[in-house]
């Protein structure tokens, strides 16, 4: 087994999941009380990781990072390191990359709140900011959860834009898919089938873990 | 005039249009009765804070809460009020108790707790203090809706149709308690209903909203008995609903109306005006088929009956005046009704009492304006 891609694929999945949860909340909840036209459009944005081939995100993200650019000059002046082929931009890229599956979930959640049940916290004397922690952020748990399950599960299993992104670097970029497509470039095939079983039983138990909480909650509120 | 309790003044023309003038004095309950979409519950929200109109001013005790002229408009948290949703909005991951004390910022959690069952027991819900509301009927759910209303001690308290969500029995009973909680309350209550029973049992003064303008305030009963306008007569469901004629008849004012010339004892205007007038149910008398009757004399009107409709202990009777289409309304105990002969295509004899009749200036009741929802 490859360990060292193993912990780094879990690492990125975990920093990318505790960064993007908050991130997700704060972009999901502007969006209910935006106006119909720039609500299309944010919403469009926010979706299009799921439609772009990775290659072509990954080469945007590139273009974005690199040494050239203003986001690249300034992250290596404020750090001195690098935002391309490290794992600073990996977790970088994973977190546009993951914007719909964190955000979207989120925001059906928060949707699913009753408009009189947030006007009521306001008429409690609840700050907007009391009412999102006290009043919607638990009432949209099932929401946070599926998005923290995605975010993990899909980051595991991203493949073109990391290669873009981070090429192939063993304990900085090196993922278990990477990992996997290695192994297969060099005709590994055991190895590549042990690293792929793991993942795919990760994914699907993933999937089932969703399942099964959003149908026990959705009874329980009942 | 007084800064005490309540002065609203909003207009605005979308989404809702709004014309309405309201006031409400500490320890009233002033209920808004319109039919749907006639902007009782915008107003409401308007004064919550929940949504700002184009124009006017809201003043509370002397406060300016949202003036649109000086740019003020505090938001919903600012204003203390209470406020029972028609949904009654509890927040379904909190139990009773936690519902409560989520309104009661500001104090330690010890005092948060102790006050919150102090209100709950306020409205009889001692001991049920742990459930959720999924697992309190609709008359508990309401109840912790008017004790988490009243936990801030609220300037104003905002009732959105409480009790359109419950079974008659419940309705009957938390109206009861309603009441009998206002006692005890020295502020200004607004209480929106479709349910003119309702208002008329609850509410000190009532105010009826047409296409979100205030038509008329008055006591309930000022209200349905003496409607201003031919409008107001029909929201507040009014029947026997007529137009006549001012004329001089030996030298009094009368009320020409179908060949009739009717005494009316409030009579104002010149000869020649053309009015509108009720008459309620109540001011309808029949007249005994054989003996004579008590009032015979005053306003005597015969018809033939298009329809009686018999209501337990009561029949409604129709009767279509001689000369005339539109029918009559009375109610007469249903033995009456039977002595007398009472059917479908009966002649019948009434008289109308000059002191129930009540006149408002002409209106067209073609005009689109007028005609209720």
């Amino acid at each position: 087994m490859d360990w060292s891609a193993w912990t780094l694929s879990l690492k990125l999945a975990a920093a990318t999941t505790l960064v993007l949860l908050p991130l997700a909340v704060l972009i999901a909840r502007p969006l209910l009380t935006m106006r119909a036209s720039g609500r299309l459009v944010a919403e469009g944005l926010i979706a299009l990781p799921l439609v772009l081939p990775p290659t072509v995100l990954g080469f945007y993200l590139l273009v974005a990072f690199g040494q050239q650019s203003a986001l690249g000059q300034l992250y290596h002046g404020l750090t001195g390191r690098s935002l391309v082929f490290s794992f600073d931009g990996l977790l970088a890229a994973s977190l546009v990359f993951n914007l719909p599956f964190a955000v979207q979930p989120v925001q059906r959640a928060l949707e699913a709140i009753p408009r009189e049940v947030r006007e009521a916290a306001w008429c409690c004397g609840m700050t907007r900011w009391q009412t999102l922690w006290k009043v919607e952020l638990p009432l949209a748990w099932p929401g946070l959860l599926t998005a923290i399950v995605l975010t993990f599960a899909h980051t595991l299993g991203e493949f073109g834009v990391v290669l873009m992104i981070g090429g192939n670097i063993p304990d900085e970029t090196r993922t278990v898919s990477i990992a996997i497509y290695d192994h297969v470039q060099a005709f590994e095939d055991r190895a590549a089938g042990i690293l792929s079983a793991v993942l795919v039983a990760f994914s699907f138990a993933s999937i089932v873990l969703i399942q099964f909480l959003t149908h026990r909650i959705g009874k329980k509120e009942q | 005039m007084s800064t005490a309790g309540l002065q609203v003044q909003l207009r605005q023309r979308a989404p809702i249009p709004l014309e309405a003038e309201l006031a409400c004095a500490p320890g009233e309950l002033l209920a808004l009765v319109g039919p749907s979409g006639s902007g009782k519950s915008t107003l409401l929200r308007c004064i919550a804070g929940l949504h700002s109109a184009a124009e006017g001013s809201i003043k509370c005790n002397g406060e300016t809460w949202f003036d649109a002229a000086a740019a003020v408009n505090h938001p919903v948290q600012a204003r203390c009020i209470g406020f029972v949703f028609q949904s009654y909005a509890l927040f379904p991951h909190l139990t009773a108790l936690e519902n409560v004390a989520a309104a009661l910022g500001g104090l330690t959690f010890a005092e948060r707790t102790a006050r919150a069952r102090e209100l709950l027991a306020r409205v009889h819900l001692d001991g049920l203090e742990s459930r959720k509301p999924s697992a309190l009927s609709g008359g508990q759910q309401q109840r912790v809706a008017v004790a988490r209303a009243l936990a801030r001690d609220p300037a104003v308290l905002l009732l959105d149709e409480p009790f359109s969500a419950v079974d008659q029995v419940t309705r009957r009973k938390l109206q009861q308690e309603l009441a009998r909680l206002r006692a005890d309350l020295n502020i200004p209550m607004l209480l929106v209903t479709h349910d003119l029973d309702e208002a008329r049992m609850l509410a000190d003064r009532m105010v009826i909203l047409h296409r979100g303008r205030t038509l008329q305030a008055g006591a309930p009963d000022e209200v349905m008995t003496r409607p201003q306008s031919a409008a107001c007569a029909r929201l507040v469901g009014l029947m026997n609903l007529f137009e006549g004629t001012l004329v001089q008849d030996s030298g009094n004012l009368k009320l020409e109306w179908l060949g009739h010339r009717l005494e009316v004892s409030n009579i104002a205007g010149s000869a020649g005006d053309r009015v509108c007038w009720v008459i309620p149910p109540e001011g309808v008398l029949l007249h005994r088929r054989e003996r004579p009757s008590r009032g015979e004399a005053e306003n005597p009107v015969a018809g033939s009956v298009q329809d009686c409709l018999r209501l337990g202990p009561f029949t409604q009777i129709r009767l279509v005046p001689d000369g005339g289409s539109e029918p009559l309304a009375f109610s007469v105990p249903t033995h009456v009704a039977e002595r007398n002969g009472i059917a479908p295509g009966a002649v019948a004899r009434v008289s109308l009492l000059a002191e129930s009749i009540h006149l408002m200036p002409w209106e067209s009741p073609d005009d689109p304006r007028l005609r209720s929802a």
